[in-house]
């Protein structure tokens, strides 16, 4: 049971920060499925960073880790600045730019994560090989029966995307730029004549999603895989996209759907264990979260609300 | 000076892409010498020679001689294998496409091909049937289960209102991971980790077929490819379902109006869709190779999304689409075989191809304002 809420967690945790970036860019207009590529492109930056300055720390060091996060976050934020040129500036079917997004970025680093290892550290490789990041337990609060779980074996990426959450869901539901923000994705029209630029709100949606993205991708590099290399593609963003979808493209409703996605996932791995199945049989465990996505889906999409200027390109010109 | 550069550059660019009539092809042929200027400028700045790079890249596919070639083999079996890479790209472009033209986009044709492949391979590749059967049933298989695949995701789109991009997606990795499990527990071959080959009979590409002095591999498909090219053109062109398709993709509240029954129409084009990826599968899975890899989605399916759009949506255009992205993939082996660039860089390539084009339309509507500043 513990195994299950440790292992949900870690791999909910990050699923939901991107999916609240992703949220971010949907409420503020801009359809978004370029999470996958941008937290891809913001692993790679990290991954390399830290990969860089590994010799300068200890082994056990946690230091690279944290500046593989910052610059994570920053790559992705910089990566998310061609989806935002081409859908605000650009005016492109915003669907076809996010796919372009995840050509690209899976292209560019599969690309440069070879180059980089053969010309700068001398290797023929496909990865930058990170490890895993080393797991903190809370004293007291570990103790509590059942929940206490949830304080066991926390991975540090996972109070920091707490931290950040939390931050996120105030300034979108609190602030005046949240407001501004949602209405850009109902009602553009209306921000505009309050006097509010509204590719400038987009704008910081869109680089919001990428350093959200980017953050969330270098830590399922940092968990899961404990490498940085093509595996890293492996729908995490479209689960992510599921989520907030699920949640009706809201922040406490998305948390519930990626630990559903998380605990289904941990649940059949231990199912696997437990029976002692081949391990072979862990392929069709993967399966739960899309199966239970599509059926989520269809028991949900009617009721659904997207925001509803989604996908609309902003035309001041247009009545 | 640099005003009257800038005229200069100004004036070329309306000369060549400011004809409006021939903006549907000089538009993509813009993007792609942009493209490969691009790739240009990274070769070179990794220190190797760009031009016998991309020389290379024609030598791989079969379209230049290469310095030297192993016993029974020349440039005609070079390119033999090329049109054996082009036929499932073909396909799945014509999918990607006619799914674009009803204003749907298929990114599911990966796991579309892999469905179609697997329950063809397992039926007919392993079956004794004779070739005369097992050939027209292999591509009748190919077809019924992509059909069945992607009018499944129009029936969703439709009925429960989920995006196709998402639900194509979740298939994508549900088929992925089923049929990866399948294999690994029914029909793996202990030595490579792949499927176990198909047998002849089935196969869609005649293996080491002796011409003169010369072992080839000839690929039925493209036959096939060059047929289903046509009668795409033609459903596009002449028929009510075409019309009907190309309306949705136009607008959908205009159709409606129009007495349009989108829903239908939308799982028709999807099933149309489906089918052509599964007929991309099939040739994938059963003719370039005779065995399925657990647990990898092809690229085809996504490379042929930047072939649809560089095409211009059109059958004629993405014959020539195709072919470029194929001359680009099919002989980054070569290239980086003998320059030493990455072959991953072919892939860099096509994805700046599918940046540039996704802003096709923004060129063309500034190329506009500025002929009619100019005026």
């Amino acid at each position: 049971m513990n195994t299950i809420i440790i292992d949900g967690l870690s791999f909910a945790l990050p699923l939901f920060i991107m999916a609240i970036g992703g949220i971010y860019c949907e409420r503020s207009g801009i359809t978004n499925l370029a999470i996958e590529g941008l937290q891809g492109f913001g692993a790679f930056c990290g991954a390399l960073f830290a990969v860089s300055i590994a010799q300068y720390f200890a082994g056990n060091s946690p230091v690279p880790f944290y500046l593989a996060m910052l610059f994570a976050f920053l790559g992705g934020m910089l990566f998310s600045l061609l989806h935002a040129m081409l859908c605000i500036k650009f005016k492109a079917n915003q669907v076809i730019s996010g796919v372009v997004i995840n050509i690209l970025a899976m292209a560019l680093t599969e690309f440069m994560t070879k180059q980089i290892n053969a010309s700068i550290f001398g290797a023929a490789s496909n990865k930058f090989v990170l490890g895993v990041s080393a797991r903190i337990t809370v004293p007291v609060l570990s103790r509590i029966p059942v929940l206490g779980a949830v304080f066991t074996n926390l991975y540090p990426f996972e109070i920091v995307i707490a931290l950040i959450a939390v931050a996120a869901w105030y300034i979108l539901y609190k602030t005046r730029f949240g407001l501004h923000l949602r209405a850009c994705g109902d009602n553009p029209h209306a921000v505009d004549a309050a006097g509010i630029e509204v590719s400038k709100v987009r704008l910081i949606a869109v680089m919001a999603s990428g350093a959200l993205s980017g953050l969330g991708g270098i830590c399922f590099a940092y968990s899961i895989s404990a490498n940085f290399s093509s595996n890293i593609y492996s729908g995490y963003g479209y689960l992510a996209i599921a989520a907030l979808i699920f949640g009706n493209w809201k922040i406490l409703p998305t948390l519930g759907a990626c630990m559903l996605f998380g605990f289904a996932r941990s649940g059949g791995y231990e199912l696997v264990k437990v029976l002692e199945m081949p391990s072979s049989y862990q392929d069709l465990v993967m399966v739960l979260p899309y199966v239970l996505t599509l059926l989520m889906l269809v028991f949900f999409s009617k009721k659904n609300h997207a925001p509803k200027a989604l996908g609309e390109i902003y035309d001041k010109g247009a009545r | 000076m640099k005003k009257s550069k800038n005229n200069l550059l100004h004036k070329l660019i309306l000369q060549t892409i400011g004809h409006e009539k021939r903006q549907p092809y000089m538009i993509p042929v813009f993007t792609i010498i942009l493209s490969l200027i691009f790739g240009i400028i990274v070769i070179a700045l990794l220190g190797s020679n760009p031009l016998g790079a991309y020389y290379n890249l024609l030598q791989g596919s079969g379209l230049a001689p290469k310095a030297s070639y192993a016993g029974h083999k020349g440039m005609i079996t070079d390119f033999t294998s090329f049109l054996n890479a082009l036929t499932p790209m073909l396909f799945a472009a014509l999918a990607v496409l006619i799914a674009l033209r009803a204003g749907l986009f298929n990114i599911g044709v990966s796991g579309q091909m892999l469905a179609a492949g697997f329950t063809a391979t397992i039926l007919i590749g392993y079956s004794d049937l004779s070739a005369v059967i097992a050939k027209p049933l292999t591509v009748i298989i190919g077809f019924v289960i992509g059909a069945l695949a992607g009018a499944l995701v129009g029936y969703l789109k439709h009925r429960f209102n989920i995006n196709e991009v998402v639900s194509t997606i979740m298939f994508n990795y549900i088929f992925q991971n089923v049929i990866s499990f399948l294999i690994n527990t029914f029909y793996v071959d202990p030595v490579s980790r792949q499927s176990k080959n198909v047998g002849a009979a089935g196969r869609l590409t005649l293996v080491d077929v002796v011409i003169g002095d010369y072992k080839m591999d000839i690929p039925l498909g493209i036959l096939l490819a060059a047929v289903g090219i046509a009668v795409t053109a033609f459903i596009l062109g002449k028929t009510t379902l075409g019309f009907e398709i190309k309306a949705v993709g136009s607008s959908v509240r205009a159709a409606e109006y129009a007495g349009i029954q989108v829903g239908r129409t939308r799982v028709l084009a999807m099933m149309l869709s489906g089918g052509f990826a599964g007929l991309a599968g099939v040739t994938y899975y059963m003719g370039y190779f005779a065995s399925i890899q657990p647990k990898v989605l092809v690229s085809t399916g996504y490379d042929a999304i930047a072939v649809a759009l560089l095409g211009n949506s059109s059958p004629v255009g993405i014959v020539f689409s195709s072919f470029l992205i194929t001359v680009i993939s099919k002989g980054s082996t070569y290239m980086s075989s003998t320059s030493g660039v990455q072959a991953e860089i072919a892939s860099a390539i096509t994805g700046i191809i599918l940046l540039f084009s996704a802003c096709g339309a923004f060129v063309k509507y500034k190329v506009n304002r500025w002929k009619e500043d100019t005026k």
